[in-house]
């Protein structure tokens, strides 16, 4: 859960009142919700590091992209999409 | 040389290796801070590739393994016994509490949900309003501005029905607590890099000038951990003690400052119980007094009895690199990761569960 994943920001909205900058971050096919007030200065088509949907800096493309690949052979990317982490039915059968 | 062929850098991770073994002239033991490089470590085989001189002793950087049972108690009574919506980051799930762990709660019937971010939990809040929700906040300083942030939003969007169980731990704190651990023998760190992106670098050159410990703030990749030895290495054999940043692409002196603002407006230092350990002075986050309303210990009256520990669970000697997790008795046996004793064989991050799924990759 430590680890920041990099990603490219594909839009950029103000949200709760024009409160708080959001971005729309591609990771590799799958899109999530980002805050930028961490770096206010990135713009789209940046690539950010982003930890548990807040982004925390900005990276240059070649490092972003090969830092992601890394990770997802490592399998590291999975915290993106919740539902790859919870456990199935047997599981919850053995744990009981 | 298994593995080698993979990584990002096979020819610069060879030759950061060859360095390695030119440099050593005696034993050296090395503590990686953080659990992701605890994982790479194994995982990629590193543990074996490195000469023997070199002992890499897996510290306590997993902030899901120094959950104390407490606060995971405390979780899983608020979802069941206040109705609370009981959020948290799915790492926690099978963390072991002193009865049952959330995942068992949640298969019982609390409504326990895995988020990726604490943002999201206020938004839950806002659209539960006749409930309350907590967002189990737990993490190193990398995690922190992401759970203020929660804080400082649900505030500003007048959200009252939020509130976070922090369980927040400090890496550097961590790093004097072993220091001054008598037992612990640790001649040098690698600090952990995406700590450091938050926080910078500048929090550990009095604890270089203090212990006369080289620290070099590292990445997570294979050939980054190989560069980061080599630079803690070169230290220790030429007799220097120093703050180095072989992460210089990522982490700067300073750090993120805006992030930095977003913890300091919401938490403040404390003393913090770390699992497998003990209470080590100025250790943790909690919230500030402005920020009441949403600390979860004060809204809710959670005062439940301290659980002791199992006591065949030898995890703080394993964080403190007292001993390896192949030498408790248990390792395999009695724990496992489907049902662990102790949180370091629960969270892919921890050392115990680390040593369990790529033990073939490891000398006995
Ligand atoms: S193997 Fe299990 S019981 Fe032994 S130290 Fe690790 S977590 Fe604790």
């Amino acid at each position: 859960m430590c680890l920041a994943i990099p990603g490219k920001i594909k839009s950029v909205e103000k949200k709760f009142d024009g409160m708080v900058r959001m971005a729309q971050v591609e990771f590799g096919g799958i899109v999530k919700e980002a805050s930028l007030e961490m770096i206010p200065e990135a713009k789209i088509g940046d690539y950010v590091l982003v930890h548990v949907g807040v982004a925390i800096s900005i990276v240059n493309e070649e490092e972003a992209k090969k830092t992601f690949r890394y990770l997802e052979e490592m399998g590291e990317v999975d915290e993106l999409d919740i539902q790859s982490m919870l456990p199935d039915e047997s599981e919850y059968k053995n744990n009981s | 040389m298994k593995f080698i062929s993979e990584y990002r850098d096979p020819e610069l991770a060879r030759a950061y290796l060859d360095e390695i073994r030119r440099s050593v002239t005696r034993e050296w033991s090395i503590m990686e801070v953080c659990g992701g490089q605890t994982h790479s470590l194994v995982k990629h085989g590193i543990i074996n590739l490195l000469p023997e001189e070199i002992n890499m002793i897996h510290g306590p950087g997993c902030p899901v393994c120094v959950t104390p049972l407490n606060l995971i108690d405390k979780a899983i009574y608020l979802a069941e016994e206040k109705g609370v919506i009981l959020c948290s980051f799915g790492d926690m799930l099978r963390v072991p509490g002193s009865k049952k762990s959330l995942l068992e709660a949640k298969a019982e019937g609390a409504d326990i949900r895995i988020l990726y971010s604490p943002l999201e939990a206020v938004n839950i809040a806002e659209q539960n309003p006749d409930k309350e929700v907590v967002f189990f906040a737990v993490g190193f300083e990398t995690t922190a501005p992401a759970n203020a942030l929660s804080v400082v939003h649900a505030k500003r969007r007048g959200i009252e029905n939020y509130s976070i169980l922090s369980s927040h731990v400090l890496v550097p704190p961590a790093i004097e607590a072993v220091m001054e651990d008598d037992e612990s023998k640790v001649d040098g760190f690698l600090a952990a890099g995406h700590v450091c992106t938050i926080m910078g670098t500048l929090e550990y050159y009095p604890l270089v000038e203090r212990f006369n410990v080289p620290i070099v703030v590292t990445g997570f990749e294979p050939v980054d951990i190989l560069q980061g030895i080599l630079m803690v290495i070169k230290q220790l054999e030429s007799g220097k003690a120093e703050v180095e940043n072989q992460y210089s692409r990522i982490v700067s002196e300073e750090g993120n400052p805006a992030a930095q603002d977003t913890i300091f407006e919401v938490f403040e230092v404390t003393d913090r119980l770390w699992r497998g350990m003990e209470v080590i002075p100025m250790s943790g986050y909690k919230i500030k007094e402005k920020y009441r309303n949403y600390d979860a210990t004060i809204k809710f009256d959670v005062n439940i009895e301290e659980a002791e520990e199992n006591q065949e669970c030898i995890a703080g000697e394993i964080m403190k690199g007292i001993k390896k997790p192949f030498e408790c008795p248990n390792f395999g046996a009695k724990c496992k990761p489907e049902n662990p004793l102790g949180a370091p064989m629960v969270s892919s991050e921890g050392a115990c569960a680390a040593y369990y799924h790529f033990s073939d990759l490891i000398a006995q």
